[in-house]
């Protein structure tokens, strides 16, 4: 069954047809990398073919983004739950697991079997780390559905990037604390990815600890088990690394370790775009304000869309983190990042480009005030400073033309 | 005995069951589960937010 009718209550029925559902088995493109860059490697003597992961998610696809652009449609909310309930469309992400296992296992073989300089292992290494940083979204997908076979998927899926807590912090810190000062996984304006980076690293890792130790406080209970779904999603990564070790012997290690850090670099360098600057405001009761599509960066473009399961349709997520990627929607009035976040993390790295790109973007959703954003308490003064002027001028500015948005 | 659900995700919590996992057996009084609890599936709304299910 490929598509649905709805009847919008009107008595009006219409057809409507799901138009990227054969387009998400593109993204397993991505965990099959590995084999591809051997492939081409084998096909054409080119040492440079096993960089092919960054090439294709930093090069290819933000030219495909450009090529294809957006799309901003939503599937009809009369079908969200036929849609959510097409079982084809988790197979697609489970899939995922296998091939991206299986290319680790052949780049352990290549690694310590295959002619190859110390720079080609190091950029099958970076490839390998793509497939782990993109599994993290895979695994993303997975952790937030209420089944428990998807739920212990998602654990398997972060394995090779060590980052078997995130399923824990992501889902009850993140999700809780977004875009607020507390959440360390919520980037601030004026805040470098370079500094976000150790920041949510270490912060998330506190995090997922401090929840799962008052769940066990809880119960009276120690967190000292592998009951702990920290402890045991992190147990899943030691049985990896050693069964690799023992089978490729000590010398995949290193390339092991590169794979796991750009990995997990991968999925903070999407948290740092996801809610830059944004800010949730207190209430007078003294909670935050709930995550409104405001509070999230979205963008349409199809092909990151198709590689990243709808991840940047992200204010929908927050709204509705159990809902399946195939069912999220674009909202009209959620901030739009200017480019996919392929693009988008290229920008990142760099961070005057960043300022230049996304300081501007922060304010105007702000009106010009920069005290509604989320502002680094490293450098307020310096912000203020740099912007408050601004916003004066703003604000009396829109006075005079009356202030319409 | 009563139960109450998340208005997002409709996670139930029953008092009659409990939440085992979450550190809350069997009988547990929707009482005696602390106010900054919030929903174990979808973590977007808290204790506070429930509603009372049918």
């Amino acid at each position: 069954m490929t598509s649905a009718t709805a009847d919008h209550g009107t008595g009006e029925t219409a057809a409507w047809r799901d138009g990227k559902r054969y387009a998400w088995l593109l993204g397993l493109v991505v965990p099959a990398i590995p084999f591809l860059a051997w492939g081409l490697v084998s096909a054409t003597g080119l040492g440079a073919f096993w960089w092919l992961g960054p090439v294709i998610v930093f090069v290819l696809i933000p030219l495909i983004d450009v090529a294809v652009g957006s799309d901003a449609e939503n599937p009809p909310d009369a079908l969200i739950e036929w849609l959510e309930q097409d079982r084809y469309y988790r197979w697609v992400t489970y899939l995922y697991l296998p091939i991206q296992y299986a290319g680790l296992v052949l780049a352990c073989w290549l690694w310590t079997t295959y002619p190859m300089t110390l720079v080609d292992g190091i950029g099958l290494a970076v490839s390998v780390g793509v497939v782990a940083g993109i599994g993290i979204n895979t695994a993303h997908e997975l952790g937030h559905k209420k089944e428990k076979h998807e739920r212990w998927l998602s654990k398997v899926a972060l394995a090779q990037s060590c980052y078997g807590h995130f399923f824990i912090e992501h889902n009850r810190g993140h999700h809780v604390r977004v875009a607020t000062p507390e959440d360390p996984a919520s980037s601030r304006f004026g805040e470098t990815f370079w500094g976000f980076l150790p920041r949510s690293v270490l912060g998330s890792l506190r995090s997922a600890w401090a929840l799962e130790k008052a769940r066990f406080a809880r119960q009276n209970r120690s967190p000292w088990t592998l009951h702990n779904d920290v402890l045991n999603a992190w147990a899943m990564s030691v049985v990896l690394f050693a069964g690799l070790t023992v089978a490729f012997g000590p010398a995949v290690l290193p390339y092991l370790a590169i794979q796991a850090v750009f990995g997990f670099s991968l999925l903070e360098v999407v948290n740092y775009l996801e809610h830059y600057g944004l800010l949730r405001q207190k209430t007078d009761s003294g909670r935050y304000e709930r995550a409104a599509p405001r509070h999230s960066w979205n963008s349409n473009n199809v092909a990151t869309n198709v590689f990243l399961y709808h991840l940047q349709r992200h204010s929908d997520h927050h709204a509705n983190p159990t809902r399946r990627y195939q069912a999220l929607r674009d909202f009209e009035q959620a901030p739009q990042l200017p480019a996919g976040y392929a693009s988008m993390i290229v920008c990142a790295w760099i961070p005057p480009l960043w300022r230049k790109v996304m300081d501007k973007r922060v304010l105007a959703h702000y009106d010009g005030d920069v005290t509604l954003a989320n502002i680094n308490p490293r450098n307020r003064r310096k912000v203020l400073a740099r912007h408050g002027a601004a916003s004066e001028a703003h604000a009396a500015g829109s006075t005079v033309e009356g202030g319409a948005r | 005995m009563s139960a109450y659900r998340c208005p997002v995700c409709d996670y139930t919590y029953d008092e009659r069951t409990g939440d085992a996992r979450e550190g809350f057996p069997a009988g547990t009084a929707w009482a005696e589960v602390p106010d900054d609890w919030c929903c174990p599936d979808c973590g977007v709304r808290e204790k506070v937010d429930f509603e009372p299910a049918g």
